[in-house]
Parts: structure tokens; sequence; C-alpha cells
């Protein structure tokens, strides 16, 4: 039967069948162990790096493939088809680069992505904490001149990688009274004197990704480690999110795909009243709504990203569009999934309710619904008043 | 170290099967794949190069479109790959087949390490490794299950699986090795390998460029007939023994001695 066709080039093709070889062969197998145990995979992150997915996004200047957020969004799809959990520790990594490769100095930019672009080393994103998540202007980490160096203090919150990752790039304040215009990107190393971790976070599901606080106490780093220009810290955390965004989309497809699966399979071999379930209407109508909302946000997520790789500006709503549409489509199909299942659904002898419990986090992370939805009113508000 | 890898594309295990009446296996529309065995050779070809440098070349005879399997290998890290066909090669039993890999070999010019897989999962004869070492006239070793290349690169320590036990060989280059699938785990392909197997030129030797005797090569140099291939018919059937243990045991042993088990 035909599938609806994205035209891939030759190249994305290959991208894709990599990324789906490495769910299957590599992520699948141990996923609910991982799940179960809270490991970090970091065997994973090493066939991730052999197969130079680390590098998609960078310069080959730098060792990488020089593609884009297009490219990055089949990779991430086809690796949540396996786990999310995986697949977000992989793109923190990305989370973390964008900063360097949009704002870094060649200086920066040479030291850096090249171990980023290789998976030697993994990058981590610093900007939440307790006081600051949806109002991140909020955030009350600071940094302060002291001759060569800033010394950094304070504490962020739910850091993925925490601990794991070897480079940070983070938001702290520099100048408080400026607000927002007050704050400035910094590049933390593993290792740099008076910088820690906190415990590791128990929580709902994403269980394989390490969630950790970044502790500051007196962490002086070298002047040369200001990423950007100093208060230019807020921009470039929401410029890296917009384009990061995309990508949360396809990890939402890439896993509503999954749940799909593993439905239909069931639903056609589970004999109830002497007849498989998909012979019922009412099983029948909900897959046909996961099967059409998934394609749907594949369809839209695919659209936004090669938008932004023709070199769109200000497309931060379009970026929430497919933030929100696939992550939502994420959760009710993931949660359809369970419910078509039934009582095996809910049983962890089955990946569904893992695929549910992980889902509920695409909503949250890396700015909740209910934001993708004021930016994207807010976009609307602007359009309209320029008419 | 200059390393040759013998790659064989076999039908996909996953998908073949066989047509009962003809006896054949149906290749039609099958997907083709690498001999797993030979992916684990050439996995051990890919770690000795990338510790003791040289290159790492991977040669199969077959049928055109066994240049895939090489670009497979080059995607997984493989420098060149070199493809040896030839309608005259058709037919070719196991020795007409080392034959022809060594007359390849020999134009290759120095080689320090030839690696096999232990032997291939269609015709399953595990004699290729073997002659084509006789052939070249170097040590081989087969069904090595772990390997260590010592300091002076050219000794090497083995591990070789037997029926009851192993063997600890040494062995110096130049030499022959054929590999069991224990001996490591293949790597993934990486994107940069994929895109340059794609680009990559995969040079295709024949009976001319290998200067065969053509009486050597393919069926005409085939002692080996195949006369026919059948496929054996499994019957399955259950029976429940029931009653006391004692009783269980005395009719299991009446039944296997009745079919002939004991």
């Amino acid at each position: 039967m035909a599938q609806v066709n994205y035209f891939l080039t030759e190249e994305q093709q290959m991208i894709v069948d990599l990324a789906r070889q490495i769910a299957i062969e590599k992520i699948i197998p141990v996923r609910a162990e991982l799940d179960r145990e809270e490991r970090f995979p970091a065997e994973i992150m090493k066939d991730l790096a052999q197969a130079d997915l680390f590098g998609l996004y960078i310069p080959e200047e730098y060792g990488g493939l020089a593609k884009g957020c297009f490219e990055n969004c089949l990779a991430v799809e086809q690796l949540a088809y396996g786990c999310i959990a995986v697949t977000t520790t992989f793109a923190a990594s990305a989370l973390g680069g964008y900063p360097i490769l949009l704002f870094g100095s060649d200086e920066q930019k040479a030291r850096y992505l090249p171990d980023i672009a290789s998976g030697r080393r993994l990058v981590a994103f610093g900007l939440t904490e307790a006081n600051a998540g949806s109002d991140a202007a909020r955030i009350q980490t600071t940094a302060v001149e002291d001759g060569d160096y800033w010394v950094i203090n304070g504490t962020k919150q739910w850091i993925t990688s925490g601990g794991e990752a070897e480079i940070y790039t983070i938001i702290a304040m520099t100048d408080k009274k400026k607000g927002p215009r007050g704050a400035t990107a910094f590049i933390v190393e593993k290792g740099d004197p008076g910088f820690g971790f906190g415990k590791k976070e128990r929580k709902m599901g994403l269980m394989a990704s390490s969630t950790r606080e970044l502790l500051f106490n007196d962490c002086r780093i070298p002047k040369w480690r200001m990423l950007g220009n100093r208060g230019q810290g807020f921009i470039l955390a929401m410029k890296t999110l917009d384009l990061a965004r995309p990508g949360i989309g396809a990890i939402g497809v890439g896993l509503a795909q999954a749940a799909l699966d593993e439905a239909v399979k069931y639903a056609r071999q589970r004999i109830q009243f002497d007849q498989p379930i998909i012979s019922f209407q009412a099983i029948q109508h909900m897959l046909a709504d996961m099967a059409t909302k998934i394609e749907a946000a594949r369809a839209l997520v695919y659209s936004v990203a090669r938008t932004i790789d023709a070199g769109a500006r200000d497309f931060a709503k379009l970026s929430a569009m497919a933030k929100v549409f696939a992550t939502d489509t994420a959760m009710q199909v993931t949660t359809d999934a369970v419910q078509i299942l039934g009582g095996y659904g809910y049983m962890k002898d089955y990946p569904v309710e893992k695929m549910m419990r992980d889902a509920k986090v695409l909503q949250i992370y890396e700015g909740t619904n209910q934001i993708m939805r004021n930016i994207i009113g807010k976009a609307l508000n602007k359009e309209y008043a320029k008419r | 170290m200059n390393i040759v890898v013998c790659i064989k594309q076999v039908p996909d295990t996953k998908s073949v099967h066989f047509d009962i009446e003809r006896g054949t296996l149906v290749r039609e529309g099958i997907e083709a794949t690498i001999n797993p065995f030979d992916l684990h050779a050439l996995e051990a070809g890919l770690q000795i190069r990338d510790v003791c440098g040289g290159e790492v070349i991977a040669l199969s005879m077959g049928p055109p479109q066994a240049e895939d399997a090489l670009r497979e290998a080059l995607s997984l890290g493989a420098d060149r790959g070199i493809l040896l066909s030839d309608r005259a090669f058709a037919g070719a039993d196991t020795l007409a087949t080392t034959y022809t890999l060594a007359r390849a070999i020999d134009r290759l010019g120095p080689v320090d390490l030839v690696l096999c897989g232990r032997q291939a999962i269609d015709g399953d004869t595990a004699q290729v490794g073997p002659g084509l070492a006789t052939r070249l006239g170097i040590p081989c070793v087969t069904s090595v299950s772990t390997l260590e290349v010592l300091d002076d690169r050219k000794t090497m320590h083995l591990r070789r699986v037997c029926e009851e036990g192993y063997d600890l060989i040494e062995v110096e280059i130049p030499a022959l090795l054929t590999v069991m699938a224990s001996l490591n785990t293949p790597r993934l392909p990486s994107l940069k390998g994929k895109i340059r197997a794609r680009k990559a030129e995969i040079p295709v030797w024949g009976v001319q460029e290998l200067g065969a005797e053509p009486g050597r090569v393919g069926l005409m140099g085939s002692p080996t007939q195949v006369v026919s291939t059948s496929v054996p018919k499994f019957e399955a059937r259950r029976e429940m023994l029931e009653g006391s243990p004692e009783g269980q045991v005395e009719a299991l042993v009446a039944r296997l001695k009745e079919a002939g088990v004991l």
C-alpha cells in the first residue's frame, strides 16, 4: 500500500535506515532493562558516535556532516521509535551544542565542535532552575567578573545528561537589574573548580536519561568561556530552543509510530468474542485516528524543519506548532495504545506502558505545550496587527 | 598490515525459503546479505587495521549484484573492495573458488593477513578458507574465537575452537584465519562510510584481469557436481505420556526403541 512520499534524497534515506537499524538492533532489545534499572545508555551513545550521528548538524570543517534541522528530525524520529529516553540523551547533546554552533567564536567552535561531532564528549544545556521554568527570565544563577575569570554561583535543575556530559552550556545572570537582557551564556566543563552535580532525580518516565542538578559554588571559569555577547543569553536560549523544537516533535512522531505498531499488531491477534478485536469498529476507529494524527504530525514536523533549513527567519511560531501538535499526538496515541492492549497494556511485560509514561515529558520539556500555545498566539497577534 | 577479507553474498536467512518441488533455494526477490561469519572476519580486520595501520581490502566472487555486499563492507570501514565477476566463474565449487580467489590475492601484491568467515551459511562447506591458504602457501588457523596481535605486529596468539575445548596457537603473518561469530561484535555502518561507499568505484576482475586458466574456474574447473538437492520432510507428532514417573519412563524408552533412536 502506498505510503506518503516525503521525497527524501538518497542521503536522507541513508540517515533514516541507519537510525532505524540502531533502534532495532541496539535500542529495542535493551530498552526495558535500561528503563527498569534507570541506567544511562553509555554503550548506545558509543554506537551513535560510531555511526557519525552526533555530527549531523555540525559543519564539515569540524568533522560533521553539515546537515540541517530536517536530517536531525529524521534521525531522532527513528531513534525514538526505539526509546525516547535514549533519544533524549542523544538530542540533548545537540541542544547543548547548538549555542556553540550559533553563537560561539571561531576559537570556541574549533575547541569544542570536533569533540561534539565525533561523540567523544556529550553536551548538556542548562537553563531551567527551581524558580525559573516556563518563566525562564527568572533565573537566579549569577556570573560575576573577577579579573580574568567569571565566578558562577547558583543551581540549575532537571538538566538532561547532568553528570554524564562533559560540556555544559548554561545561562546565568550577569546584570540582574536588566532582567532578561542581563542574562549571559557560558561554557562550563566537567571538572571546573566549584562545579558539581546534585542527586539523580527520580522520574515518572524517561528513566534511562540522566536528570540532575548542576551546582555552582564559586565556580571559576576563564573569561573566554563566555558564549556570545554579554546580555545575549536569553536570546541565545530562545534561538536554540526554536531550532531544537521540531526535533522534539519528531521524537513524538517516532514514539507515537512505535505505539501504533504495537497496538495494531496486538489488535490483529487478540481474540475476544471469537474474533480478532481489530474487527470491532470501536478499535478500528481508535487506530484510524491514531494513524491519521501521526501522519499529520509527521508532515507538519518535516515541513517546518525544511522551512527552517531553507533559511527562514523568525520561525518560533512554526517550531512551536511542530512541537505542540506532534507531542500532544504522542501523548494521545500512547494512551490509546495502552487502552487497546487493555490489561496487558498496563503491564510492564508489554512496551506500551513505558511509551505512555515516557510520552508525558514531551508535553513538558523544552517549553511546555502551554508555552508553545503562548508563542503561537503571540505570533498570530503580531501577524494580524500588520495586516 | 595489509589485510584481505573474503566475503560472500548469501540469501538473507530471514526471508529465504525452499521450492520443495524443485529442491532448490528460491532466490528471486530474496534480499541478499553478507554471510554473517564474514562480518566477523571483516570486524577483525578493521580492528587490526585501526591499531596496526595498513588497509583492509574486501574481496568477493559472485554475480554483479555482489557489488552490494562490497559496498556494505565499505560502509563498515573497509578501505576498498574488489569484485571477482565473470560469466566463466559461474558454477564454481570450492576448488575453483579458491583458485580464483588466490589469483586475485596474488594480483594484489604482498598481503599479510587473509581473513574468512568460518563457513558460508548457504553452502556450509567451510572449505574455502583452508583451500585458499593451501593455494597461497601460508599457514591456516580455522575457527578462531580470540585473537591478539603482539607488539611486534607479526605474531598472533589465537584460540581455535575444537570439539572438546580449544587450542592456543601462535602464528606469524602471513597467515589465513577463519573466524567464529564469538570473536567479536561487528560494528554498525557509519554515515560517512555509507556516503563514501555509495560513491566508491569497485573494480571488477574477470578471467582476463586475473590471467586465470579458463579450465580452472567456474563449472569447468569444478570436479564437484551437485546431482540433486532435496528438502527433508519434517513430521511433527505429539503424544502425551501419562501415569507414574516410572511408567512414563518405561513407555518413553519403548517408544524410542520402536522409533530406532535407542
